[in-house]
């Protein structure tokens, strides 16, 4: 017997000697028939334990190495452009003279930054009214039947492919914004008409989960003070939800300035600084798509598209960043 | 003594299920009132009655009368606004709203179309004084309500619903999700404020009932099984359910 063992036969019997409470008798448990044994040896549950965290702590570990190399590859050849091919960063994020395949000193991304930002901002600016609109209708005026069929049409939303979003873009938006506002039709308005339509369900149904949280008592203490419906929306609900809004509003960001095919497909792809909306450009997704075929890998216009790629999961660390910053702030 | 509110034969139901059985209560003006009665009898219902919280609830049907003043809450045309500008609620759980203490105060004065800062002002420190939280909340009106204690957010609450400066309070069970000690300090507040306003509370608690209150009902089952003074109420109840109720033999 170990130790450890001889201790716990100790204390069984010790406890059976200084028994207070004789006319209970501890049938049975005799320091002879407790099974030392199996009491100091992990059970089978604790076994089960051992092995469940030890399956979460594998999925982790792969996951937290995928990341990592994600980052790591993206990093080391985005940054490439800036170490091996010598190009001034300060040139990259504020040149407009995008043509890599030139040299060094023709790698500026701001035209792409540029486009990029106003195509994001727009369709935010756009989405955010109706988005607000629709979940105030789903949550405040009407719950049950109308209500479900916006929720499902929002999520049909969301499931159509994005190339197909893209598809109509290029046969209904283009012409349309040809004939009305000149131009090609192609251009940051275009792009953003077809984003407005991808980011509005992301930001209504974020915003359906601000309005629901707002608890009901606030609603109708509201109404206690002789405020009407419209009062406590405008006063108390939208002023609770701000906070949750405002995510929603980055989390449709986020998808509107990482969204590739169906910009690309609207934008019209020239490597301009627009000078209107409605003339051609290209965001840092739309020239990563179109280009990523015709570079070689470990040249400089190659190193070239990893550095806007490496902007872009910036941009996405950033994005991620305000929502948490917003999340502790309220 | 006037009665503010009369309560003639009310009855309410849920699609085919009657909650009030026709209820007849007088409200005398400057009292405290306290609805008692097992859980499920439909006390916290019929207080919703009386500044018409239960209006948007589906299905419902509410017959008789109820006047504030001599005249029937219940008519066609009737203002709900006006209505809730004379008869403020306080609810079980308090429930500031998420922004400052100021303006939570002013919140009632402000939907109603109070644009005068300085009437605003005065109104908000009166209403906090009266309501025992103004030594608390003086130095911090920019501070979020809902950041302050639950015993402090039920007094911004009361403070909130005086500041439009009701005929009546309706308080549908002020204390019960608080600790004893904010308890107490709310009771004391209640007390000192029965002078000028009227109030109708329901409470589960039979001891406080006993300790504010001027005027006693007891519901069952959705009627009113007897109402009247509070020391006659528990000294000598004139039904003997009544007083098996208050000696604690069910309930």
């Amino acid at each position: 017997m170990s130790k450890k063992e001889q201790d716990l036969q100790e204390v069984v019997e010790q406890a059976i000697a200084q028994q207070k409470v004789p006319h209970v008798k501890i049938k049975g448990i005799d320091p002879h028939s407790i099974d030392i044994a199996r009491l100091t040896k992990p059970s089978k549950e604790t076994r089960q334990e051992r092995w469940g965290k030890g399956l979460t702590a594998l999925a982790i570990l792969l996951i937290g190495i995928l990341i990592v190399s994600i980052i790591g590859f993206v990093g080391s050849h985005g940054l490439a452009t800036f170490f091996t091919d010598k190009v001034n960063i300060f040139h990259f994020l504020f040149s407009t003279d995008w043509n890599p395949s030139a040299g060094p000193n023709h790698v500026g991304a701001a035209a792409m930054i540029v486009t990029s930002f106003a195509v994001t901002l727009l369709a935010a600016l756009i989405a955010t009214p109706f988005a607000i609109a629709v979940a105030l209708f789903m949550t405040e005026y009407e719950s049950g039947k109308k209500a479900n069929l916006l929720q499902s049409v929002m999520e049909l939303l969301v499931g159509i492919p994005s190339v197909v979003y893209g598809f109509l873009g290029l046969t209904v938006v283009v012409p349309a914004v040809r004939t009305v506002f000149g131009g090609t039709g192609f251009g940051i308005l275009t792009a953003t008409l077809i984003l407005f339509v991808m980011v509005l369900p992301t930001i209504t149904s974020l915003t359906v989960d601000a309005f629901k949280a707002v608890p009901k008592e606030l609603r109708k203490s509201s109404a206690a003070l002789g405020a009407t419906q419209w009062q406590t929306i405008y006063h108390v609900v939208l002023r609770a939800a701000r906070a949750r809004i405002m995510t929603a509003i980055i989390f449709g960001m986020a998808r509107a300035f990482g969204e590739a095919l169906a910009v690309q497909m609207a934008i019209g792809n020239a490597v301009l600084m627009p000078y209107n909306l409605v003339s051609p450009a290209a965001t840092l997704t739309s020239q990563l798509t179109s280009q990523m075929g015709n570079t070689v890998m470990g040249t400089l216009p190659n190193n070239a598209l990893w550095s806007l790629a490496l902007l872009l999961l910036i941009m996405s660390l950033v994005f991620n960043f305000l929502v948490h910053l917003i999340g502790k702030k309220s | 003594m006037t009665n503010i509110m009369e309560a003639q034969n009310v009855k309410l139901s849920y699609g085919k299920f009657e909650a009030l059985h026709g209820i007849s209560l007088n409200f005398p003006e400057k009292q405290l009132t306290a609805l008692i009665g097992p859980s499920g009898c439909g006390k916290s219902t019929f207080l919703r009655c009386l500044n018409r919280m239960n209006d948007d609830i589906d299905n419902i049907n509410i017959t008789g009368k109820i006047l504030l003043e001599g005249k029937d809450i219940y008519r066609a045309k009737l203002d709900l606004v006006a209505l809730r500008k004379k008869v403020g609620m306080v609810f079980q759980q308090p429930t500031p709203f998420p922004f400052p203490v100021y303006d939570n105060v002013a919140y009632g004065l402000r939907v109603a179309g109070v644009k005068d800062k300085q009437l605003i002002d005065q109104r908000v420190e009166e209403s906090l004084k009266q309501a025992a939280i103004w030594d608390e909340t003086k130095d911090n009106l920019q501070r979020n309500a809902q950041e302050f204690s639950g015993g402090q957010q039920q007094r911004i609450c009361i403070a909130r619903a005086l500041a439009v400066r009701p005929e009546v309070v309706l308080l549908d069970e002020p204390t019960s999700a608080l600790d004893p000690i904010s308890s107490a300090e709310i009771e004391e507040t209640l007390m000192g404020l029965k002078k000028k306003y009227t109030f109708i509370m329901v409470t589960h608690n039979l001891q406080q009932a006993s300790r504010v209150s001027d005027q006693v009902a007891f519901l069952m089952d959705g009627e009113l099984i007897e109402s009247g003074p509070t020391e006659q109420m528990f000294l000598a109840p004139k039904k003997e359910i009544t007083s098996n109720y208050l000696n604690g033999r069910f309930g």
